[in-house]
């Protein structure tokens, strides 16, 4: 079976700074997978490197075996793409912001309006569909960023930190849509987040990401065992948490890495519109 | 050009059929070659009348500016008759300039809106779409000229109320509307070539209000370029709102015009404003 992704080496820096380097990673068709780690780890550039919004400068990144630096138009048809702000119009119904993603993957007129209302009720927005975006809730909005990335049929659905800023509720949500939409349809899930709880229910497997590169791969239940066992715990001793793995693998000094300026300053202004 | 996608999942036909989403399993066919333009140019423009058609606040508003210049200044400068305009009443001859003037207008901000849409997120979204990208500044510079078009209508008709002997043919009132569509979609892509390079808001519209007013003063929309000392001249001649308003003058009131060159010179610069932001798009979506 092919890889749904595979980065091979992956390097990339801004200036001086190497924000990926020496990113190996290989994501198995169906699976979803969660890219963890603090602001700042390199998680947005891999991602952004692996969607084709930035050059792949060293090493190797492949989308069901279509290079992303040579073949970008046919890597980003199998692609649908979730970013961390909230990215519908306000200003079209929830609808026109599907018919616009329809359309600029080619739908075609006979089967537009059709494919949009299947997007649209794979996340349970059909009632509010031809309101206004910027009249729904946090939770809405990103079911509807859901349906826009749905309507092109992608074989991989790439999500950046989905539930950022979202309540509980809506949180939950949210994941319940994914896992649908995922057992309905087969396709693969790339999420990256900052929740470990999430990552803990909801991912296959996790790659725990620091420093440029990942640090620790495997199930949730796998890197917290493992964790337990090099500390000598108990079997009737519980489990660390993803949180605990993440922080032996990370060492110390995380609050001094997690993220610049811009990194936090876009996080705060997401939460804010997610209200 | 790009291959068909591979094909969709089967195993999970079934529970997609159940659910109702069958659709979402299949990619669609790509469009290829030539076709893939006119399609995103379609997709984006149809989103700019969408989203006037829910809020036209911008519509009325947008209106105030250039129905004070003809009713003020125009009116005004009819009165004063210093401004030599060819023997036709200046309010005639003012009426051009100022659809030219509120069409770049509208454009110039594009350069805004599309910092705000990598803000938040809308540019890195259709970037990851199988739009090149100078296909996705085309389609933004033509949803500009559509939003200046109907910017264009508002004005013509305040403009015939005042009493300005615009015509009424439909092929030139056909040849007004490429015009201004041709010259939106310079003055958007020169703004958003701007906004690839400065990378902020802030710095944008600084940039914006230093060069919207010379770029209108140094045209002729408000007076002839004979009139204008040998440096106006110089500038007004490399500048495309002078074109623009020269096919308007022509195409509205039938005075002597250069149409061939003034088309011209607009396909080019336009050509060469969407070739330099797509160029420079790369540097917003970092």
């Amino acid at each position: 079976m092919t890889a749904a992704v595979t980065c091979t080496a992956l390097a990339h820096a801004f200036g001086d700074t190497r924000a990926v380097d020496g990113f190996d990673l290989t994501v198995s068709e169906g699976e979803v997978f969660g890219l963890l780690g603090p602001n700042g780890a390199g998680k947005t550039t891999a991602i952004r490197c692996i969607t084709t919004l930035l050059p792949v400068p060293s090493g190797m990144v492949a989308v069901f075996g279509r290079d992303a630096a040579r073949d970008r138009m046919a890597v980003r048809r199998l692609l649908g793409y979730v970013p961390q702000q909230l990215s519908a119009d306000q200003n079209l119904t929830g609808r026109e912001n599907v018919v616009l993603f329809a359309r600029v993957f080619d739908v075609p007129r006979r089967e537009r309006a059709e494919r949009v209302a299947q997007s649209l009720a794979a996340v349970d927005l059909t009632d509010a569909a031809d309101r206004l975006a910027g009249t729904y809730s946090g939770g809405m909005v990103r079911r509807l960023e859901l349906a826009q990335a749905l309507v092109s049929a992608p074989r991989l659905l790439i999500l950046d930190e989905p539930t950022i800023g979202l309540d509980p509720i809506a949180r939950t949500g949210v994941w319940e849509h994914i896992t649908a939409v995922r057992e309905a349809t087969g396709m693969t899930v790339l999420v990256t987040t900052h929740h470990m709880d999430e990552a803990d229910q909801y991912c296959d497997r996790v790659g725990l990401m620091h420093r440029g590169r990942i640090r620790a791969l495997g199930t949730p239940a796998e890197l917290r065992r493992g964790l337990g066992e090099r500390r000598g715990l108990a079997p009737t001793d519980p489990l660390p948490s993803l949180e605990d793995v993440f922080r032996d693998v990370a060492g110390s000094g995380l609050d001094d890495t997690s993220g610049d300026f811009r990194d936090v300053r876009s996080t705060r202004r997401t939460a804010q519109r997610v209200g | 050009m790009s291959e068909a996608p591979a094909a969709p999942r089967s195993a999970s036909a079934d529970r997609a059929h159940e659910r109702g989403i069958d659709l979402l399993l299949r990619p669609p066919v790509p469009r290829a070659g030539w076709r893939v333009l006119p399609a995103r140019v379609a997709a984006l423009c149809a989103v700019e009348l969408q989203k006037l058609s829910h809020d036209r606040t911008e519509l009325y508003t947008r209106a105030v500016q250039p129905a004070l210049w003809l009713l003020i200044f125009g009116q005004t400068f009819s009165r004063i008759r210093a401004i030599p305009t060819g023997g036709i009443p200046y309010i005639d001859y003012l009426a051009p300039g100022i659809i030219a003037q509120s069409a770049m207008f509208i454009a110039i901000f594009y350069g805004i809106m599309i910092i705000w849409e990598r803000d938040a997120g809308v540019l890195n979204k259709l970037l990851v779409t199988p739009t090149p990208r100078s296909a996705l500044i085309t389609g933004k510079a033509f949803a500009a000229g559509v939003k200046s078009l109907i910017q264009a209508v508002v004005v013509i008709l305040i403009a015939a109320l005042l009493g300005v002997a615009l015509t009424w043919n439909p092929l030139k009132l056909l040849g007004v509307a490429g015009i201004v569509v041709l010259g939106s979609a310079f003055f958007s892509c020169l703004s958003m070539s701007i906004a690839g390079i400065v990378l902020s808001r802030d710095r944008l519209m600084g940039i914006g209000q230093a060069i919207t007013m010379p770029l209108f003063f140094g045209s002729n929309a408000l007076y002839p370029v004979a009139i204008m000392p040998g440096w106006l001249q110089a500038i007004s001649k490399v500048n495309p709102l002078s074109y623009e308003v020269d096919a308007l003058r022509g195409l509205l009131l039938g005075t002597p015009a250069h149409l061939a060159l003034d088309f011209g010179v607009l396909v080019l610069a336009a050509a060469l404003g969407i070739t330099a932001a797509s160029a420079l798009l790369g540097r917003l979506a970092r």
